[in-house]
């Protein structure tokens, strides 16, 4: 979500035991602790809790309630007194989803770009971090400490400092001085996209995936090498099924990340509804139907839908991630 | 969209996803048979590589780019201080500043707060992870959803009509007149705010419960046997033993929203005074030509940004050597 050096105290994949048994603990400790019996809450406190949980889910309640209103009802009462008004509809859905007429927003092709980006946008930097990761953990060379240091450091980098050199890069190709190094890539697709997302990703997956794969046990490697493989088999046959729940959870992150991601996709995506995912279609909708709340409710509620079921359904793995992944830039 | 441009962008992934899988198969497919002689040398470079070189090129070089840029014009000449001059010196540009260091104030420090507060309120109590849930839900949807939640919620309707937004629903409830929010200077500010307040909270519980769990039942209940009440214990038992985990929630919570940019951005793009340093950066590099300028706020960011980084791995550091 931010930027930050990664917080060494935090459970990270890499010391997996420790965030698996503090989040879950929440079920252990309460058994652990009933001998005590003495609670630090009170019922002042159960009611703020309760408060806390109201005010902070209402919000998301009311534009989900309202999105299955009609629009008169939507337009002229609040959806709290939907008693009063009853209505029920799809058709807000069916509008911004389907619908092609030229006032609709036409979300089905924004959805399939959201996945389109975040898919590789999720597994490309995986992939390269997890190979230099290994590197890092367990190819020895000189200034591997300096260079993993440096990589680390990367994180502090806010992606604004990459934004428009880089968007320049994309349309011009690199040069130094009068060759031309690379070709700029052409516009219309999602490369660019892919690309910058990857490289933005870069810093903290190594990070992460290194402080894992450097706890596999040394002999397991050793033994492997000793046999006859090199470090390809060692990476394919071992490095990445041991890793895999590090791999997987740090994934999961980096998808919701893109998925979410509106800076990003602004800046590469070229907003045409051939590239641009969802999030730069309702910023855009917000700007310019600000108003039109039943296409708005259900059109939000269709960007909301992917990562709500990525976290009720991975919530330990998503907090997981999240820990580890709260220093992101 | 027609079935041919799903196939279309369909094909495109599976092209990329092939392409790639292809190129990184052949590469640890040939490492492993390349010549005994500097073997080592070849599998160093074919792991490394693809990740240096995109950071090389993509990161490292655009920042230093990014960071002579700030001391240009907008046709790339070298014109001293005059960005920073103009942002010091331009009441529009002042309010950008002022917003941010506003924004970094009042985030983490009231997201920590209730963050803590909820996490020691629903502690072992029954539906914790329920309570927990919901409070966290905010976390996994993007900025711009959660902006749209709060704009509902903001959302104004001339006096005498029915209000559809609950917060102006509540003024007219107590008697008063509804706010067009959104558009009245100062109080935008703090209420783009609570949207990130609302979405960081989530954070700080979790990382806070954890740690908070981590906490030494007996030195709790040492402390209860001397007869000190619930507020003593927390005061002095358990924010000590967490303090580790509040610095880091409080240093993340500010870098995250030093960087905020969807939500200002969805809300008002930045207009009736309510920019952040982010915000105006996209504005002055993307949407009014002036890279130099974007450029400049880009530096002052990373500038921000830095004193908090080095004060958290000070604190992590000092940490680790007490252990």
């Amino acid at each position: 979500m931010s930027s930050s050096v990664a917080p060494a105290d935090l459970p990270v994949p890499g010391r997996s035991d420790r965030d698996d048994t503090s989040y879950e603990l929440a079920q252990e400790g309460a058994t652990k602790t009933k001998r005590v019996k003495q609670r630090l809450t009170s019922r002042g406190a159960t009611i703020a809790a309760l408060i806390i949980a109201v005010v902070w889910t209402l919000p998301t309640f009311g534009l989900f309630v309202s999105s299955f209103r009609p629009e008169d009802e939507i337009r002229n009462n609040g959806w709290w007194t939907i008693f009063q008004n009853p209505g029920f509809t799809l058709a807000n859905y069916q509008d911004v989803l389907l619908s092609s007429s030229a006032s609709s927003p036409q979300l089905g092709s924004y959805f399939v770009n959201s996945l389109a980006i975040a898919i590789p946008g999720t597994l490309f930097p995986l992939v390269l971090a997890s190979l230099a990761a290994y590197a890092f953990a367990w190819i020895k060379f000189k200034g591997s400490n300096a260079l993993f240091i440096l990589v680390f450091a990367l994180q502090i980098v806010p992606l604004q400092m990459a934004l428009i050199p880089l968007l320049q890069m994309f349309s011009l190709g690199l040069r130094f001085g009068e060759t031309q190094i690379l070709p700029g890539l052409p516009a219309g697709n999602y490369a660019q996209v892919w690309i910058a997302h990857t490289i933005f990703a870069l810093p903290l997956a190594i990070f992460l995936l290194h402080n894992f794969i450097s706890e596999i046990p040394g002999e397991v490697i050793e033994a492997a090498r000793v046999d006859g493989a090199g470090h390809g088999q060692v990476f394919f046959r071992i490095i990445i099924p041991l890793a895999l729940p590090a791999i997987a959870s740090f994934g999961i992150f980096q998808f919701l990340w893109v998925w979410n991601d509106l800076l990003v996709a602004l800046v590469f995506s070229g907003g045409t509804p051939d590239v641009a995912p969802l999030t730069q279609r309702l910023a855009e909708l917000t700007g310019s139907r600000g108003q039109e709340w039943q296409r708005l409710t259900a059109a939000a509620f269709v960007s909301l839908v992917i990562p709500l079921i990525v976290f009720f359904s991975l919530q330990r793995y998503f907090v997981r991630g999240l820990l580890a992944g709260s220093t992101k830039g | 969209m027609t079935t041919a441009d799903l196939i279309n962008k369909i094909v495109q992934v599976a092209a990329a996803l092939a392409i790639f899988a292809a190129v990184i198969g052949l590469i640890l497919f040939l490492i492993d048979k390349a010549p005994k002689r500097g073997r080592d040398g070849f599998q160093l470079v074919a792991f490394l590589a693809p990740a240096l070189l995109l950071l090389g090129i993509g990161l490292i070089y655009p920042a230093v780019r990014t960071s002579i840029a700030a001391f240009a014009d907008n046709t790339g000449n070298f014109i001293g201080l005059d960005n920073f001059v103009w942002m010091f010196t331009q009441p529009d540009a002042l309010r950008t500043l002022a917003n941010t260091v506003v924004w970094v104030v009042l985030v983490p420090l009231v997201s920590t707060i209730i963050g803590l507060a909820y996490a020691v309120f629903i502690d072992k109590a029954r539906g914790e992870r329920i309570f927990k849930a919901l409070v966290f839900m905010p976390m996994a949807i993007s900025f711009v959803g959660a902006s749209i939640i709060w704009r509902f919620v903001y959302e104004y309707r001339p006096e005498g009509r029915e209000q559809i937004g609950a917060l102006n629903q509540i003024l007219v409830w107590f008697g008063a007149e509804p706010v067009l929010w959104l558009q009245s200077d100062p109080i935008n500010t703090l209420l783009l705010i609570v949207v990130m307040i609302w979405v960081q909270t989530g954070f700080a519980m979790v990382v806070l419960s954890a740690a908070i769990k981590g906490v030494p039942t007996e030195q709790l209940e040492a402390a209860q046997l001397d007869g000190t009440n619930a507020w003593q214990r927390f005061r002095n038992v358990t924010v000590p033993g967490i303090r580790g985990s509040l610095v880091v929630v409080v240093t993340t919570i500010s870098i995250a929203t030093l960087k905020v940019f969807d939500i200002v951005q969805t809300m008002t793009a930045g207009n009736f005074g309510t920019s952040v340093v982010a915000n105006e950066m996209y504005n002055q590099a993307f949407r009014s030509q002036a890279p130099g300028r974007g450029s400049a706020l880009a530096l002052i960011l990373f500038i921000m940004v830095l004193p908090i980084v080095i004060y958290n791995v000070r604190i992590l550091r000092q940490q680790r050597e007490i252990r």
